[in-house]
């Protein structure tokens, strides 16, 4: 057991990243328009976090991947058919608002909550996952605090890679400015990682890990707590679209030296 | 009332950063518009008196700073620990810093524990009366919020590129060293080092003028019924190399290669611009063969010019993304473009 890891995945969903979205004021702050009837997606960098997670489960006997989810629980239900299709896990849901405009620091306090509440929660085993920032708020917050009020210092964001060292001591690279990934060697768990895009391809839909799955994740999602996350002492002055829509120029008999010339007049301005 | 604290990180040689100076900047704003606000400056790195003489003449009444072999590296343990002191020692209540990879990593976090706020991947800081606003934007880009709060500390970082540079008198500044001794359980990861692509592959830029993304059209079937993958290759690395621009991607192009198919060797994830990718800030944008689908152009919000060639004349440039769409074909037109741009080559 000593080289297992419990991994725990924290992931809610977005709108379909495809969607018009339009921006409402609704009783308790901004929200948006048709929420409840847009079509919705894992949040993309937390799908990868759960992918590498069960990624390495694979390849480590005995490991065990949660998938920690806190959204409106009929959407979650209808994003899990698919997700739960994807890679084995065990669903641990929260039944509250998921939207952008939900201040982290609540939705932390949330998730931290349900993380501790797994049964048999091995601290020193737990690798905490999660996407680095969200469609939704894209603040890159939310995991720190989690982090935080699980006691985890040894943290990691952006991350596109993690290897697990003969010894038992993580390699980690993580994303940093002008296109280069920063190394670090952590002694072992725990940790918590927000993933970027990390080096896996979506797995395809694999009916028989979405049978085993289902018998669980049904469960976890009647047993869903409702949570109360918001805004509390935020202000929200104004929320709206960008004004400008760009008048554009379609070009389209000319020839491609007269382009090119174009083109190059452009850049050289 | 409010205490301000600038909280920057100094290079390895002891400097400040272009986004510290324009976090910096910020600060100076809100100390002129806030009534009776308290302004002090703190540094974390290995060496941090350089960065501090360099801003001395900021305005702050205090300097502080946490220095020392164990806060050069960007290690969340470490760095958490010096910020927590900083603010704590400083008694801030807005905390102003530069959104770089170092401090996004883990002034969320030291918010957190300070029982604060925090708001990353802010583009700008206003004042209304006594009250401090800031904006950001939600869904990736696609719509921008103007907001306030009334928790302490509130965390405000700054994104790099959205604000002016502060022009700031140098001098010497009197450092009070904030000491933490850090416990071993804050040192059980090391950064062991970078991992950057070989000089010829470096295509990401942030200072570029230009923004030069590539979409799956190169790798498509073209009129002849074949692909010309090398080709594109050719042309796409000349105007690279003679522009310097930034090379960005569709994320259908940078998939391919997950794919296993043929595709642009020096392309990975990193460049991908949009959704899932990165919202670079460049003056200038030029896309080709790329759809211009709302996923990517999210990715664009902060290219001012925009200009596409794609075949397709209903494509998303079209409509209201780009401010100009060539309906062509890309390889003609981008063979004549280095042409032109090596004639015009300085000798
Ligand atoms: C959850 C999610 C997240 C996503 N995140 C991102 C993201 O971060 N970034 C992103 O880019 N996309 C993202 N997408 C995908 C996005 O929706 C599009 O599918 C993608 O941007 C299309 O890439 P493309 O325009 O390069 O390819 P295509 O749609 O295949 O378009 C190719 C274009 O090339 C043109 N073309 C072909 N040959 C030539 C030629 N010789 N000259 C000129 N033009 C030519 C064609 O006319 C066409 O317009 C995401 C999608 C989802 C669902």
């Amino acid at each position: 057991m000593s080289n297992s890891y419990q991994i725990v995945v924290c992931g809610s969903i977005v709108p379909d990243p495809l969607q018009t979205l339009e921006p409402v004021t609704g009783p308790a702050g901004p929200a948006l328009k048709n929420e409840m009837i847009l079509p919705a997606v894992l949040d993309p960098w937390a799908g990868h976090a759960l992918y590498e997670a069960a990624n390495l489960a694979r390849q480590l006997p005995g490991s065990k991947v949660h998938l920690v989810s806190l959204g409106p629980k009929a959407k979650l239900q209808q994003v899990m058919m698919t997700v739960a299709q994807k890679v084995p896990f065990e669903l641990a849901a929260l039944d509250g608002p998921a939207n952008g405009f939900t201040d982290p620091s609540e939705t932390a306090a949330a998730l931290a909550e349900a993380i501790q509440g797994i049964a048999g929660l091995d601290k020193s085993r737990l690798l905490v996952f999660g996407g680095w920032e969200s469609a939704s708020r894209g603040a890159g917050a939310t995991m720190q605090m989690v982090g935080e009020r699980l006691g985890i210092v040894d943290q990691f964001q952006g991350v596109d890679a993690l290897k697990v060292n003969p010894d038992g001591s993580f390699e980690i690279l993580e994303r940093i400015e002008g296109g280069r990934h920063q190394v670090s060697r952590c002694a072992g768990p725990p940790a918590l990682l927000g993933w970027a895009t990390g080096n896996l391809p979506e797995p395809k839909n694999n009916p028989q890990v979405g049978m085993t799955n289902m018998r669980t994740v049904m469960p976890a999602l009647q047993r869903a707590k409702a949570v109360k996350t918001g805004t509390e002492g935020v202000t929200f002055a104004s929320v709206a679209l960008p004004r400008q829509q760009r008048e554009t120029r379609i070009v389209k008999d000319a020839s491609p030296e007269e382009i090119a010339r174009e083109i190059v007049d452009w850049l050289k301005q | 009332m409010e205490t301000i604290l600038f909280l920057a990180h100094t290079e390895a040689d002891g400097s400040l950063g272009k986004p510290a100076l324009e976090a910096l900047g910020v600060c100076q704003g809100l100390q002129k518009s806030l009534p009776g606000v308290q302004f002090a400056a703190a540094l974390v790195g290995e060496t941090t008196q350089p960065g501090a003489d360099a801003i001395a003449g900021c305005g702050a009444s205090r300097f502080l700073a946490v220095s020392g072999p164990d806060f050069g590296q960007s290690r969340y343990a470490s760095d958490a620990a010096a910020a927590e002191a900083l603010c704590r020692a400083a008694q801030a209540t807005l905390v102003v810093a530069p959104a770089t990879s170092r401090w996004n990593r883990v002034l969320p976090g030291v918010a957190q524990r300070l029982g604060g706020r925090v708001d990353t991947h802010v583009t700008g800081v206003s004042t209304d009366g006594a009250k401090p606003a800031i904006n950001r934007w939600y869904y990736r880009q696609r719509m921008e919020a103007q907001l306030s709060r009334a928790q302490r500390p509130w965390f405000i970082l700054i994104d790099p590129g959205s604000q002016p540079a502060a022009p700031i008198a140098a001098g010497h500044a009197a450092v009070e060293a904030v000491a933490i001794p850090l416990p071993d359980s804050c040192k059980r990861t090391q950064v062991t080092g970078l991992r950057v692509p070989a000089a010829d592959a470096q295509t990401i830029r942030p200072d570029a003028r230009l923004l030069f993304v590539t979409g799956a059209g190169w790798t498509k079937k073209q009129a002849d019924g074949q692909t010309h993958v090398p080709e594109a290759e050719k042309l796409i690395r000349g105007f690279l190399q003679l522009t310097r621009a930034s090379l960005g991607s569709s994320k259908s192009l940078v998939d391919l290669g997950g794919e296993g198919q043929a595709v642009l060797s020096f392309l990975t994830h990193l460049n991908q611009v949009g959704q899932t990718g990165s919202t670079p800030r460049h003056p200038k944008g030029l896309s080709t063969c790329c759809h211009g689908e709302e996923p990517h152009t999210v990715g664009w919000r902060f290219i001012n010019e925009r200009r596409a060639i794609s075949l397709d004349p209903n494509c998303g440039w079209a409509r209201g993304k780009a401010d100009v769409l060539y309906v062509a074909d890309a390889f003609a037109v981008m063979t004549r473009v280095n042409a032109l741009l090596e004639t015009q080559k300085p000798a």
